[in-house]
């Protein structure tokens, strides 16, 4: 446990050596809500209906990228065998980073979501499940981001797995087109993608949804996926290599 | 029962890609002392050092550190290994790096604040290694392995690119963690170094040509220059 503490202080440090990495993962949320506020400006609906939606894709996003990238730098700098030689044990080394990253991600979904119901308007029935949702999204960016860059050599590599990764779960997750009205496949397809349940929370937050019933279905199945994907990730470091 | 041997190999393969690295390599090294890996590179010293460590899959043979399999949970305290790239965060200080290392091994700050002292780099304990030279930066990693205080180091090449000073003081540190009763295996291309050493293993295309004191190297080939040894040894096995 306290080499899981130390990890994640490591981390955390790494990170404030980089003020324009803070800068980016608590503020950007923010300017692309704004961004995508006065583009509807004429429409409000719109914003009330997508804008919960973004509150929960843009953690996500965010923190895949930045985990996938250190991580990759980690196992290619030599830094990764290094500690692999050490008595540190790779599910602490994982959890390490997922506390790291997941104590950034409270930060983000804070700010972002004062922004975005203070400043912007926008109405949400229950705020703190707001909260929770954005940093359980941004928790599993993390976990994917980790499991993601074992198959990444290099960063320009992992910066790419970003669209693999995100843009079709962004098709899928019923941001865009509901998801009872696609195609069979893509609907079962859409089904097996942690993001579609994400999306459903968000648009259950939203105003304009008067059931939150599924919340904790929802919920359950998204710390499932964020487990499976640390499992793998730490499934991933091999000690010894060819 | 104590082994006398910190470090016993025995008929090992190593295949990488398609390259046979090592092929049936079969070698000691003695506790308490320091021994020198000599030898050009690209002639596998690294990736022996990267068996004993137990972070090379191997093909075949045994390696066994310190009376166990190479590379198990309980060994890994008890070995220290030190890359030939310096593997530490370089968006860290020096400190930073040192404590986090000493958090994972069970070390103390006392015991970071001595090593950094010990690779000379005391007053650059709050710098941040991505602003230090190349020559700092493989101290700061030498000094999270001094840390832990390890029983077996595994340093590869652990003074390239050092100035001569540094080198010497490094060496003395190498001999009197050995006359502690600690076994260091150091690996370098360099064969001058090999002059320091209690012990020389000189490796050439993943084969130990000798294995010996740097003055029976000298006896046995006729040559005072080391580098002249190799030179001799190298065209005798060939």
């Amino acid at each position: 446990m306290t080499r899981t503490i130390a990890t994640a202080r490591r981390v955390l440090q790494q990170l404030a050596h980089d003020p324009r990495s803070i800068g980016m993962i608590v503020v950007l949320p923010s300017v692309l809500l704004l961004l995508f506020k006065y583009v509807y400006d004429g429409n409000p609906a719109i914003f009330n209906r997508v804008g919960p939606q973004m509150l929960g894709i843009f953690p996500f996003v965010v923190m895949f990228l930045v985990t996938s990238v250190t991580m990759v730098r980690e196992r290619t700098s030599g830094t990764l065998e290094r500690l692999l030689t050490t008595p540190l044990r790779r599910g602490e080394l994982i959890g390490g980073y997922g506390v790291a990253f997941g104590a950034a991600a409270l930060g983000q979904a804070l700010v972002t979501s004062a922004v975005a119901i203070w400043l912007l308007d926008m109405d949400v029935n229950t705020p703190w499940a707001v909260v929770l949702f954005a940093v359980v999204d941004a928790v599993l960016g993390t976990a994917l981001g980790l499991l993601m860059s074992a198959f990444a050599v290099t960063e320009f590599q992992a910066v790419q797995f970003m669209p693999l990764v995100v843009v079709p779960q962004l098709l899928l997750c019923g941001l865009l087109a509901p998801r009872d009205s696609m195609p069979d496949i893509l609907r079962w397809l859409s089904d097996a993608l942690p993001m579609s349940y994400a999306a459903d929370a968000f648009s259950e937050l939203g105003s304009t949804s008067d059931s939150t019933s599924s919340l904790g279905k929802d919920l359950v199945i998204l710390l499932g996926c964020c487990a499976l994907a640390l499992i793998g990730a730490s499934l991933t470091l091999r000690r010894r290599t060819p | 029962m104590l082994n006398s041997s910190a470090v016993e190999i025995h008929r090992l393969t190593v295949i990488r890609g398609k390259t046979t690295v090592l092929p049936d390599l079969t070698v000691t090294v003695p506790r308490g002392s320091v021994t020198g890996l000599l030898g050009p590179s690209g002639c596998g010293k690294s990736t022996l050092i990267r068996a004993i460590a137990g972070i090379q899959v191997v093909k075949a043979g045994t390696v066994t550190v310190l009376d166990g399999p190479a590379g198990r949970p309980e060994a890994r305290r008890r070995v220290g290994y030190v890359t030939q790239a310096s593997s530490v965060y370089p968006d860290l200080t020096v400190m930073q790096n040192l404590r986090y290392f000493a958090a994972l091994t069970g070390s103390d700050e006392a015991a970071a604040l001595e090593a950094v002292d010990n690779v000379g780099l005391a007053d650059k304990a709050d710098a941040l290694v991505a602003d230090l030279s190349g020559g700092q930066r493989t101290r700061v990693s030498l000094a999270a392995a001094l840390l832990a205080d390890p029983e077996l180091y595994l340093l590869d090449e652990p003074t390239v690119g050092l100035d001569p000073v540094l080198r010497r003081d490094l060496w003395q540190l190498f001999k009197r963690l050995a006359s502690d009763g600690k076994t260091l295996l150091v690996s370098s291309h360099v064969m001058d170094e090999a002059g320091r050493c209690d012990r020389v293993l000189l490796m050439r295309e993943g084969r130990i040509i000798a294995d010996s004191t740097p003055d029976e190297l000298r006896a046995d080939t006729g040559q005072d220059d080391l580098e002249q040894a190799f030179l001799t040894l190298a065209e005798g096995a060939a």
